[in-house]
C-alpha cells in the first residue's frame, strides 16, 4: 500500500451560491448587444458565460454560454453564435479579457456581415443583461491527504466544485484552480496538479467533471 | 407536516446542508411577509409552504395579511388586470381608495421585522412607514407591458425599497434600487406533484369519463383568454387530422371572474361536442390536476401571456414532454428543443404536439431534461436559497460576498 502525503495545511471546502441581479439593460439588435457587452460590469459577462454551467447540469457540451445562444436561436445569426460558443474560455485569465474576446468577435462580424446589423429580436426575446452575485460560505469539510480530497469530492454540492474550479480561476484571477492550487503547493505533486487544471472543463457537465478528477486522483492515489 | 430533511431524497444531503449553512447566518433577524391573503392564490400558497420551512431552517420567519374591503380588491384586481397588459381604465378614484385603504393598513400593522418582504402592489404602500429596517418589495405578476399610469403611481412606491424582486428578466426595467430575479418554483411534495400510484391516476381518469385509449394532450389553466384555451382546441383539430388524440383542458373559474365563463362557453362552442375533447372544472382539486399531468403524453401551455407559468415547471417535473408558448417565464423553464417545445401559434403548437406524439423516444429524452432542469433550478429548495441569499444581500452590496 503505498503512502499517502499528508499536507501541513488542509484543503478547506468552500460553497459558492449565486443570485441573479436584474440591470434592467436589454439589447435587440446586435449593435446595442456589443455596445452592452463592452459596458456592463464583469459580473454580468461571468453570468452570461457560466451560467450554463450550472442551470442545465445535464447538458453536454452545449450550449455553452448565453450570448451564442441567444445570437444563434433569437437573431439566426448561426456563423457569429458559433464563434462565440467557441470561445477557449481557458484561454482567459481574467474577465477583462474575455469580454475583449468576445466584444471583438461581434465587431468583427458585424464589420464583414452588413446584413447582421438589421436583424432584430421580437418583443420579449431581448437579451437582458444580469449580474452574479456570489456568496462565498466555508464548509466544514476539509482534506489533509489525497484520500481524504477524494472522499470529500464524492458529497459534496456541485456550487463547491463550480467555485474551486470556475470562479477561483477567472473570477477571482488565481493562476489555476483551487484544487490544483493545493495538490501543487501544500501535497507538492505537481503533475497531478497539472494533470487537473490541463483538461477543458467547459465542454462538460459538472457531473462529468467531478467524475473526471476523481478519476485522476484515485489514479494517483493506487499508483 | 412536511420538513426540510424530507427534501433529502429528492435534491441530496449536500443541498440542504447549504441551506442550513445560510440559515445559521440569518440568526437573530426577523423576517416579515406582508400579502394581502392567508388563502387562495399563488402567492399565499408559496408562502404558506415556505414560512414553516424557513423557521425549520432556523430563520425567525413572520407572515402577516393586509386588510381591505371589497372595493379595495376590485381597485386591486384592476391594477393587477392592466399591469398584466390588459386594456382597462383605472381612475383617479380608483387610485383614492386603493392609498384610503393603505393608510388604515399603514395605521393598524405593525412593521417589526428586521427585514419586511412585501408581496405585490396591494400592500406596497407600507413601505411609507420604513424605519431602520430593510424592505423588500416582491413582484410576483408579469409587468413587461404595464399601464404606464399605475405603473408610474407603483413607483413612487417602488423606490422606497432597498430592492425589488421579479420573476423573469424581460419584467425588469432600469430602476434606481437593485433588483433580483428570483424564479418562483415548485414543491415536489405538494399534493400537486407528489408520486402517486398508477390506482389513482387510472381513478380519476375514470370518474372523468377518459380512457387510455389514444394519446392525451393536456393543458392545465383556468379558463382565462390569456391561457388560449380556444387556440388549444384549434392545434388539438390540427394534430387530429393526422393522429387519433384526445385533449384535456382542465382548470377552474374563479368565482368573481365573470369572464371566466365566458370563455368556457366559447371554448365549448369551439370543442363543438367533440367526445375527445374533455373540458373539466377542476377547482382547488390538486390531486386531480397530478394525475392529469401523469397520464397525458404530452402537456400544452399555449398561453398568450404568463406570469411565470408554473404549470410548465409541474409537467416538467413529471418529465412529460411540454409544448409552451415563448412567453414570460416559459422561455426560464424550457430551452427550445433540449428541455421541451417552444411555439408562438397554433400552428406551430399543433406541429410540435405532432412531432412529440410521432417521436417517443425524443418526447421521452424531452421530459427528461425537463425533469432535471427544473430539480436544478425551480424546486422549492432553490426558491428558499434564493430568499436567504436575497435577505442577506441587504447587508452586502458588493458583487463577491464572504459570510
Amino acid at each position: 500500500m503505498p503512502t499517502i502525503k499528508r499536507a501541513s495545511e488542509p484543503f478547506r471546502f468552500c460553497t459558492r451560491l449565486h443570485l441573479s441581479e436584474l440591470t434592467g439593460l436589454r439589447a435587440s439588435t446586435l449593435g446595442q448587444f456589443l455596445a452592452l457587452i463592452k459596458e456592463v460590469p464583469g459580473s454580468c459577462i461571468y453570468h452570461h458565460t457560466h451560467r450554463f454551467l450550472q442551470q442545465h447540469q445535464f447538458l453536454s457540451p452545449e450550449p455553452p454560454n448565453d450570448f451564442a445562444y441567444w445570437v444563434t436561436d433569437v437573431l439566426g445569426e448561426d456563423e457569429l453564435g458559433e464563434k462565440l460558443a467557441s470561445i477557449d474560455t481557458m484561454q482567459f485569465s481574467t474577465i477583462r479579457s474575455l469580454r475583449e474576446k468576445i466584444a471583438q468577435t461581434i465587431e468583427k462580424y458585424l464589420d464583414e456581415s452588413a446584413f447582421a446589423k438589421l436583424k432584430f429580436a421580437r418583443l420579449g426575446e431581448e437579451f437582458y443583461f444580469i449580474k452574479s452575485v456570489s456568496f462565498v460560505l466555508p464548509t466544514s469539510y476539509v482534506a489533509y491527504d489525497l484520500s481524504e480530497f477524494v472522499n470529500v469530492l464524492k458529497k459534496i454540492t456541485m456550487d463547491s466544485i463550480y467555485f474551486h474550479f470556475f470562479e477561483a480561476r477567472l473570477r477571482l484571477e488565481k493562476p489555476t484552480n483551487d484544487f490544483s492550487l493545493w495538490i501543487g503547493s501544500s501535497l507538492h505533486d505537481k503533475e497531478l496538479a497539472d494533470n487537473i487544471s490541463n483538461f477543458d472543463p467547459y465542454t462538460r457537465t459538472l457531473e462529468d467533471l467531478r467524475e473526471t478528477i476523481i478519476e485522476i486522483i484515485e489514479e494517483r492515489i493506487s499508483e | 407536516m412536511v420538513n426540510i430533511e424530507d427534501y433529502i431524497p429528492l435534491v441530496g444531503q449536500s443541498v440542504i446542508d447549504d441551506l442550513r449553512l445560510l440559515g445559521e447566518r440569518l440568526k437573530g433577524k426577523v423576517i416579515q411577509h406582508i400579502n394581502s391573503t392567508p388563502m387562495g392564490g399563488g402567492v399565499a400558497e408559496i408562502l404558506n409552504r415556505m414560512v414553516p420551512l424557513l423557521k425549520d431552517l432556523g430563520v425567525d420567519t413572520k407572515w402577516d395579511v393586509i386588510k381591505g374591503g371589497e372595493s379595495f380588491f376590485d381597485v386591486t384586481k384592476k391594477f393587477h388586470n392592466v399591469l398584466h397588459g390588459r386594456s382597462g381604465e383605472v381612475t383617479k378614484n380608483d387610485f383614492d381608495i386603493f392609498l384610503e385603504t393603505s393608510e388604515e393598513n399603514i395605521k393598524n400593522l405593525d412593521t417589526y421585522g428586521d427585514i419586511v418582504f412585501i408581496h405585490d402592489p396591494q400592500p406596497i404602500a407600507l413601505v411609507k412607514k420604513r424605519s431602520n429596517n430593510k424592505w423588500l418589495w416582491r413582484c410576483h405578476i408579469d409587468v413587461s407591458n404595464p399601464n404606464e399610469k399605475v405603473w408610474d403611481f407603483l413607483l413612487d412606491f417602488i423606490i422606497k425599497y432597498d430592492s425589488a424582486v421579479f420573476s423573469a428578466p424581460s419584467f425588469s426595467r432600469k430602476l434606481p434600487i437593485r433588483q433580483f430575479l428570483i424564479p418562483p418554483s415548485i414543491d415536489p411534495l405538494s399534493d400537486k406533484n407528489k408520486e402517486l400510484p398508477q390506482e389513482m391516476i387510472d381513478s380519476v381518469l375514470r370518474k372523468n369519463n377518459i380512457k387510455k385509449d389514444k394519446p392525451i394532450i393536456t393543458q392545465i389553466s383556468r379558463f382565462d383568454r390569456l391561457k388560449d384555451p380556444v387556440g388549444v382546441v384549434e392545434a388539438y383539430k390540427q394534430v387530429k387530422r393526422y393522429i387519433n388524440c384526445q385533449l384535456i383542458l382542465a382548470g377552474g373559474t374563479a368565482e368573481d371572474d365573470p369572464e371566466g365563463f365566458k370563455v368556457l362557453s366559447e371554448v365549448k362552442e369551439s370543442a363543438n361536442n367533440d367526445p375527445d375533447i374533455h373540458i373539466l372544472l377542476l377547482p382547488h382539486d390538486d390531486i386531480a390536476v397530478n394525475a392529469l399531468q401523469r397520464a397525458s403524453d404530452v402537456v400544452v401551455q399555449k398561453s398568450l401571456k404568463e406570469g411565470f407559468g408554473l404549470t410548465v415547471a409541474e409537467a416538467l417535473w413529471k418529465a412529460k414532454p411540454v409544448v409552451a408558448s415563448n412567453v414570460g417565464g416559459i422561455p426560464l423553464q424550457i430551452k427550445h428543443k433540449y428541455s421541451g417545445l417552444l411555439c408562438h401559434s397554433v400552428e406551430g403548437a399543433s406541429f410540435a404536439i405532432k412531432q412529440l406524439l410521432t417521436s417517443p423516444e425524443y418526447a421521452k429524452k424531452l421530459g427528461e431534461n425537463g425533469r432535471e432542469h427544473i430539480r436544478n433550478n425551480f424546486l422549492i429548495t432553490r426558491h428558499l436559497r434564493d430568499y436567504m441569499l436575497l435577505f442577506l444581500s441587504l447587508y452586502h452590496a458588493e458583487d463577491i460576498v464572504y459570510l
